[in-house]
C-alpha cells in the first residue's frame, strides 16, 4: 500500500503525517509513508493541505484534520 | 441563570464573603468564563458545520466567474467560512490564478480569512459586547474588500512570480462528499480541537478582566497612544504588524489595552495589524508574490487598517 501525506511543512501537516504512521502502526498492515510538499504534486490531487492520499486516490483534504480512527479507517478502506 | 451558579459557587462552596473585592472579582470571572465558553462552543460548532460546505474547491468554483467588486466582496465573505490552513495558501493562490479569479479578488479572500475569525468575534462579543464584535466583524470585511479593490486597480498581476501562470494542476479537483452526520461529527471534533488550543489564551483574557481591572496604573499607555495622541493609531498599528498571534492570543493584550483606556478605534486597529499580517504568512506567500508586491501588500493593509482605526476613534 501507498500512502502520501500532502503538505509543505506546517504544524498540521506534520500531524498529518504523525496521524498516518500512528494509523499504519496500529493496524499492523505493510505501507509505505511519504511526505509530500512539492507544490506541483500537491495540486495533482487538491488545493488544500494537509492531504492524505491512499493508493493514488484523496482520501482527505484541509483542515480540520481527522481524527485517528478516522485515518484508520480511511486507510483501512483501500486494504 | 449563569448569574445564579457564580455566586452560588463563589459564596456558598468557597464560602467566600459577600461585598469582599476577592468575592466580587471571582463572582464575575466564573461568571464570564461559563458564558465565553458556552459561546465558543456553540459557535464554533454552528461555524465547523457551515465550512464542511465550502471547501477551497468550492470557493474557486464560486469566485472563478466573478467581476471585480462583487468578487471582492464574496471573497471576503468567503473567507470566513472557508477552512484553511496557512500552509495552503500557496496551493490555492495558484489554484485561484489558475483558475482565472483577479489578483484583487483572490486577495480578498486572503485576508479575510485569517483576520475575521470565528474565536476572535466571539471573544469580543462576549468581553466587550455584540456591537464591538459587530464592528470588528464589518470593518475586517471592509478592510478586506477595499484592501483587495486596490491591488486590483494597480494591476500589479507582473508581480507575481512566473510560474504560477504556466502552473497547470491538470485535473479538475473533486470535492468529497459527506453524509450530514460526519459533517457534525467533524464538527464537533473540530470544536473541541480548537477550544484545546484557545482555552487558556481565553482564561487568560478573562483573568486579566476579572482581576486586574482597576490595578493597573493607566499613565503609561494611555500618554502614548491615547485619545489625545493623534498618531495613537498609527503607532499600534506600527506595533502590531510585526507581531503575530491569532485571534485567539491576542484577546488578553487587548483586554488589558482597553482597560488601560486606549480608544476601541484604536485597539481594533492593534488586534487586525497582529491577526491579518504575519511574518511566517509573509514568508509562505513569498514564493508566489514577488518582494515589490508582498511590499504594495503589507503597506495597503497598514494603511486601510490605520484608515479603519482612525473612522472608529472619530465616530465611537
Amino acid at each position: 500500500m501507498e500512502i502520501k501525506v500532502l503538505g509543505p511543512g506546517c504544524a498540521n501537516c506534520h500531524k498529518m503525517e504523525e496521524l498516518a504512521r500512528t494509523a499504519v502502526k496500529e493496524l499492523g498492515i505493510d505501507a509505505k509513508i511519504e511526505k509530500i510538499s512539492d507544490i506541483q504534486e500537491i495540486m495533482k490531487y487538491t488545493l488544500s493541505t494537509p492531504g492524505l492520499v491512499v493508493n493514488g486516490k484523496l482520501r482527505h483534504s484541509g483542515k480540520p484534520l481527522p481524527g485517528i480512527e478516522k485515518v484508520k479507517e480511511l486507510i483501512k478502506a483501500e486494504v | 441563570m449563569l448569574k445564579t451558579l457564580a455566586s452560588y459557587i463563589t459564596f456558598d462552596l468557597l464560602a467566600l464573603e459577600h461585598g469582599s473585592r476577592l468575592g466580587a472579582a471571582l463572582e464575575f470571572f466564573i461568571y464570564d468564563t461559563i458564558k465565553i465558553f458556552l459561546l465558543l462552543f456553540v459557535i464554533i460548532f454552528v461555524i465547523s458545520v457551515i465550512r464542511s460546505y465550502f471547501p477551497p474547491e468550492k470557493t474557486r468554483r464560486i469566485l472563478s466567474h466573478k467581476k471585480e467588486f462583487r468578487g471582492n466582496i464574496l471573497a471576503a465573505l468567503l473567507g470566513i467560512v472557508t477552512p484553511f490552513c496557512s500552509c495552503s495558501a500557496v496551493p490555492l493562490f495558484i489554484g485561484f490564478v489558475e483558475a482565472g479569479i483577479p489578483l484583487g479578488v483572490t486577495f480578498s479572500f486572503l485576508i479575510s480569512s485569517p483576520m475575521v475569525n470565528e474565536v476572535a468575534v466571539v471573544l469580543l462579543w462576549g468581553m466587550f459586547g455584540w456591537k464591538i464584535a459587530a464592528i470588528y466583524l464589518g470593518t475586517g470585511l471592509f478592510v478586506a474588500v477595499l484592501a483587495g479593490l486596490i491591488i486590483g486597480k494597480l494591476k500589479l498581476e507582473k508581480w507575481v512570480e512566473e510560474y504560477v501562470y504556466t502552473f497547470h494542476s491538470g485535473s479538475s479537483h473533486e470535492i468529497m462528499k459527506q453524509a450530514f452526520k460526519e459533517r457534525l461529527e467533524h464538527a464537533k471534533w473540530n470544536t473541541v480541537d480548537i477550544l484545546k488550543r484557545v482555552w487558556l489564551f481565553v482564561v487568560l483574557a478573562i483573568g486579566i478582566g476579572g482581576f486586574i481591572h482597576g490595578y493597573v496604573p493607566q499613565d503609561f499607555l494611555t500618554h502614548y497612544a491615547g485619545n489625545e495622541n493623534p498618531f495613537a493609531v498609527p503607532i499600534a498599528v506600527a506595533v502590531g504588524v510585526p507581531l503575530y498571534s491569532n485571534a485567539a492570543g491576542v484577546i488578553p493584550i487587548v483586554y488589558a489595552l482597553m482597560e488601560k483606556g486606549l480608544s476601541t478605534g484604536t485597539v481594533l486597529a492593534f488586534m487586525m495589524a497582529v491577526t491579518a499580517l504575519s511574518l511566517p504568512e509573509m514568508i509562505i506567500l513569498r514564493k508566489v508574490l514577488k518582494l515589490p508586491l508582498l511590499a504594495v501588500f503589507v503597506g495597503i493593509m497598514a494603511i486601510t487598517i490605520t484608515a479603519v482605526g482612525y473612522l472608529f476613534n472619530a465616530i465611537l
